[in-house]
């Protein structure tokens, strides 16, 4: 029997390693798949530009806070990019309606496929990418201001007298209450207003909604403006937890759409759930456990490797064989998806 | 102006439009560049006409093609490199067993998927089945993995590959890329067909990770280079007698003109360039070969019974599925097909390389650029498809140079030392990006059959 | 003249016409029905006043108003509700949310009115906070019905209110639709089980190949020995 120490000291490391950072990127994975499944809810088709739409939000918040650094502005404590966030909100939504306006509206009248819709969606991913490149360049950015800790491993040591440190990130404090501020926001606008259920009885039935005198134009722009804030509100928590650069955010789109699928596509509850439950397989999944086993084992049977399932550079198969399991046992995702 | 709309004339006209390009920037540029950029072409419409098979017979959004590419470049190195005796001597053991396992492991989960009802102890007992087997299998590949890659890692630490004549790979790497459509379309046709894009985005991702982080497969991002080659050296070919005569008959007014040591120094700089175009010829001649075959017999399918049952499906699917055609059977022929001529572009594109390098595949190079092939070549249609991969290759290499002038243009009036300028000047790649997804709306939106477009026809299911 | 006029109709989705000059009225406190065999056109010349079809010829007049070239849309907002045969509700929300959609036109307080609804379909109160999608078929109507009442209609359209429904609820459903009728509502119905129907009806059309064949009282073409032969099997 390991000593009760010692399995506190474990429960520390895994808490350290993978708990607090799963649970924070969960957040912003939830926020991510949470535009994805409003697009394909309201509008019905998969947006392969919503990865690109972040990181243009992103970058707007970024330049934002750059020049809000260089007046002398700050938020105190907590990163300007906060206070850079409205700005960086209005101009995804500007970019998500010139591309609704020039794009995906004419598809809608037509009533195109989805497929087709999807096919121009790369088309704007691509665009969307090069302004981002064009802008800001494709190399990474920090744009992280503030205090940096909550509490830092050494202080959580002290304090308690373990051998191992906690440390707790002020963006991971940041992300997870954002992140809860605006799904409840979400979920609040959805469930309670008249707009809300609008939307909502528009994606469970287009034509009856359009009967009852909904105005679909104004559940299109509204989804847009819903989109826009969520990716770059997710954008810029992911950005400031880890860094900020162009092609990770392309990147995401396959953690998020996992997410999304996983849930149960369209259903908005589901894109939060589906978010926690691919970052915490992923984190889980490719964290090396050798340390953990120390605490817990015997001498005699402690661990020769490292106790890795897989390399973090297989973290992207860990979506993909969660996205592979549902869709063979259960295509509909744990929440019955298609509408919101 | 009718000519230009008439659709019979349509192709010719734009091949010979594609052709005055090309031998423009031959005159214009030099000919060893035109001819780069030819062979590239040529490979592009392979690949293209592989998207085309997928999308234009079947309407199925492959957006993988990058990692089907990438098979074909792995094969490529699986064929041509030669064995590593040693790592095999210490590795090959292990990795034989784990493989061994691997398939047994597959054997016992269809096994356990047949004979057991699908109910929770089905998939608690291949749950139970597939992390055993996860612990059995690393038991006796981590350590064949550690021993192949100790192998005097600076220049081997892989298992190395068939010593065999890399034009070989061309047939590997469609196999291969078929074997692992044939699994994604297993899993995922039938679905949605969003299902199909995310799944091939991810598996080619996947891929790509894969090629990156297994070094005992193709040695990862320490890359295979110096790889077979189908053709002469250029080094070689100047020191053959029949090459040089070849070149002194074929410039001989030239050469006639001046004397003694002029003449050496003037022949030798000519048989330096013409090895080099010759060299290219050589790949141009191969791929030429590959490109038509595959063209003919796509051309053959398509207008085959089974080509005209693929685009029946294709315009209405419910309709043939209720006349009893198998519409998920035949989606995974043609995703399976299409595939494999994607792998077989990427095994020539690595050969035409001469290394393989996983970290230069990029899914915007190797995915969305093709489809821009495809859908503004003329989806569909596989001349269209082939003039797409043409033009819209010639356009990216074009693009750049073009994208550095505009840039060049804007920045003109800034000070030199401007960090505007310089910034702008910098991002002058990023433009062609701006350009191609442009070009994809455009086209989407006003041209949606492409420059090539299908012929329409009558057809019965 | 009727509150609801519809005058010699022709029109299809494109190609030949399927309404062949048919015309159609219903007053206020009225209950029409459109019987016939399949394919006559029942269901398209509802479409038409509804105005989800392109009309060649003929003109609707709703309270003396043309309304021939309006929107679907506008002419919810001018008083018509429809109930679609399938997909007629809102499946993921609560039948309380159903309702609220109907009335989202309405500006004004609509407690009253959902009061009113759910005393004329009793069962819908009890289950209000339940998805709709997981009532009952017959449910899934009064539902339906409901949500359409909601936005006060002066005319209100049912798309075959009884189609897959058991005896017992179609004999409730059209209870109910009398009830509608008392409100003072013009109702204008397709249907299937046509002998049921035309003895609630106050005006029955029979409609084959887009013209009207007969026009009567509901008594009248229940009598009438033609149409039972022809129409009523019997």
């Amino acid at each position: 029997m390991p000593e009760f120490i010692d399995i506190l000291n474990a429960i520390v490391l895994f808490s350290n390693f993978v708990l607090v950072p799963a649970a924070s990127y969960g957040a912003q994975l939830a926020l991510g798949a949470l535009g994805i499944t409003l697009v394909y809810g309201i509008l019905r088709f998969s947006n392969f530009a919503h990865g690109d739409t972040m990181a243009f939000g992103t970058m707007t918040v970024i330049l934002v806070t750059w020049g809000f650094q260089s007046m002398g502005i700050s938020f105190g404590p907590l990163p300007t990019a906060l206070l850079a966030l409205p700005f960086g909100i209005v101009g995804a939504i500007a970019l998500t309606l010139v591309f609704d306006k020039t794009v995906y509206k004419f598809y809608r009248t037509k009533n195109s496929a989805p497929v087709i819709f999807v096919i121009v969606s790369t088309g704007v991913m691509f665009m969307t990418n090069a302004i981002v490149r064009l802008i800001i360049g494709p190399s990474d950015q920090r744009f992280r201001d503030g205090t940096k800790f909550i509490f830092r491993p050494r202080e959580f040591k002290e304090f308690t007298g373990l051998s191992e440190g906690l440390a707790l990130k002020s963006t991971q404090v940041l992300t997870l209450t954002v992140a809860l501020i605006c799904v409840a926001a979400l979920f609040y606008f959805l469930q309670k207003t008249r707009t809300g259920k609008a939307m909502r009885a528009f994606s469970d039935n287009k034509d009856l909604a359009l009967l009852s005198g909904i105005n679909p134009d104004r559940v299109v722009l509204i989804t847009w403006i819903l989109v826009a804030a969520l990716a770059t509100t997710a954008g810029t928590l992911y950005g400031l937890d880890k860094s900020f650069k162009p092609f990770t955010y392309f990147m995401l789109l396959l953690p998020m759409f996992a997410a999304a699928i996983v849930g149960g596509i369209g259903s908005p509850i589901g894109a939060v759930v589906g978010g926690f439950v691919i970052a915490f397989s992923e984190v889980i999944v490719t964290y090396a456990y050798k340390k953990f086993f120390i605490y817990l084992l015997p001498e005699s049977l402690e661990p020769s490797g490292l106790m890795q399932f897989l390399s973090t550079d297989y973290k992207f198969a860990v979506s993909f064989i969660i996205l592979v399991v549902v869709l063979l046992i259960r295509p509909t995702g744990i929440f019955k998806g298609q509408s919101i | 102006m009718k000519a230009l709309l008439n659709q019979k004339n349509r192709a010719p006209l734009a091949f010979a439009v594609m052709a005055l390009l090309l031998v423009a920037v031959g005159m214009g540029q030099s000919w060893p560049f035109a001819l780069a950029i030819l062979n590239l072409c040529l490979i592009s419409a392979v690949m293209s006409l592989g998207v085309n098979i997928q999308w234009g017979y079947a309407g199925l959004l492959n957006l993988g093609v990058m990692g089907f590419t990438a098979l074909g470049g792995l094969a490529a190195v699986l064929v041509s490199e030669a064995p590593v005796l040693e790592a095999w001597s210490v590795g090959g053991q292990g990795m034989a067993v784990s493989f061994l396992l691997v398939v047994i492991t597959i054997v016992l989960s269809i096994l356990v998927y047949r004979n057991m009802a699908a109910n929770w102890q089905r998939r608690l007992t291949l749950a139970t089945l597939y992390i055993g087997a996860y612990f059995v299998i690393n038991h006796f590949y981590r350590p064949a993995v550690y021993a192949i890659e100790s192998v005097n890692p600076a220049s081997t630490g892989f298992l190395g590959g068939m010593g065999m004549p890399i034009i070989f790979s061309w047939v590997l790497g469609g196999i291969m890329a078929a074997g692992v459509a044939w699994v994604v379309g297993k899993i995922t046709l039938g679905l949605r067909s969003d299902y199909l894009a995310i799944a091939t985005l991810g598996i080619s991702e996947i891929t790509i990770a894969v090629l990156k982080n297994e070094d005992w497969l193709a040695r990862g991002v320490k890359n295979v280079a110096g790889l077979d080659r189908p053709v002469p050296f250029e080094l070689d070919l100047q020191a053959t007698p029949w090459f040089i005569d070849m070149v002194q008959s074929l410039f001989s007014g030239r050469l006639a003109a001046l004397i003694d040591t002029e003449r050496t120094d003037a022949l030798n700089q000519l048989v330096i360039q013409s090895s080099s175009v010759f060299v290219k010829l050589c790949y141009t001649g191969l791929f030429t070969v590959v490109l038509v075959v595959i063209l003919l017999l796509s051309m053959k399918a398509l207008n085959s019974p089974w080509g005209r049952m693929m685009r029946a499906i294709r315009d209405n699917e419910e309709a043939a599925n209720a006349m009893g055609k198998n519409v998920v059977r035949q989606h995974l022929q043609v995703f399976v097909l299409g595939s494999a001529v994607v792998g077989i572009a990427g095994a020539m594109l690595v050969t035409l390389d001469g290394q393989f390098t996983p970290s230069s595949y990029q899914p915007l190079r190797f995915t969305f650029l093709v489809w821009l092939m495809v859908i503004v070549g003329g989806s569909g249609n596989n001349l269209g498809a082939v003039f797409g991969g043409f033009f819209i290759w010639f356009m990216w290499i074009e693009a750049e140079p073009l994208s550095i002038a505009f840039m060049d243009l804007v920045t003109a009036g800034m000070d030199q030392a401007s960090g505007l300028r310089e910034h702008l000047l910098k991002s002058a790649p990023h433009l062609r990006l701006f350009i191609m997804g442009l070009t994809l709306l455009l086209t989407m939106r006003f041209m949606p059959k492409g420059i090539i477009p299908e012929e329409t026809r009558l057809h019965t299911v | 003249m009727s509150y609801l006029v519809a005058n010699q109709l022709r029109g299809g989705y494109g190609g030949t016409d399927i309404l062949n000059g048919c015309s159609l009225s219903v007053d206020k406190g009225e209950i029409a029905v459109i019987v016939g065999p399949n394919g006559a056109g029942k269901s398209t010349a509802m479409k038409a006043l509804l105005g989800m079809l392109n009309l060649r010829e003929g003109s609707v007049i709703l309270g003396g108003k043309d309304i021939t070239h309006m929107s679907p849309q506008d002419r919810v907002g001018e008083g018509i509700a429809f109930v679609p045969q399938t997909h007629n509700v809102f499946g993921g929300m609560t039948v309380e949310e159903n309702l609220e959609m109907g009335a989202f036109l309405r500006t004004d307080d609509f407690t009253q009115t959902m009061e009113q609804i759910y005393d004329l379909f009793p069962i819908l109160k009890e289950k209000r906070r339940q998805k709709a999608g997981e009532l009952s078929g017959g449910q899934r109507q009064q539902v339906a019905v409901g949500r359409a009442m909601m936005t006060q209609p002066s005319v209100l359209m049912l798309d075959e209110p009884t189609a897959g429904v058991s005896p017992i609820v179609m004999d409730e459903l059209f209870d109910r639709i009398l009830e509608v009728k008392q409100q003072g509502i013009a109702v204008l119905m397709v249907e299937q089980n046509a002998a049921q129907a035309l003895n609630i009806a106050d005006k029955g059309y029979v409609l084959v190949t887009g013209t009207n064949k007969h026009t009567g009282s509901g008594d009248e073409l229940l009598a009438d020995p033609v149409v039972r032969r022809t129409f009523l099997g019997g």
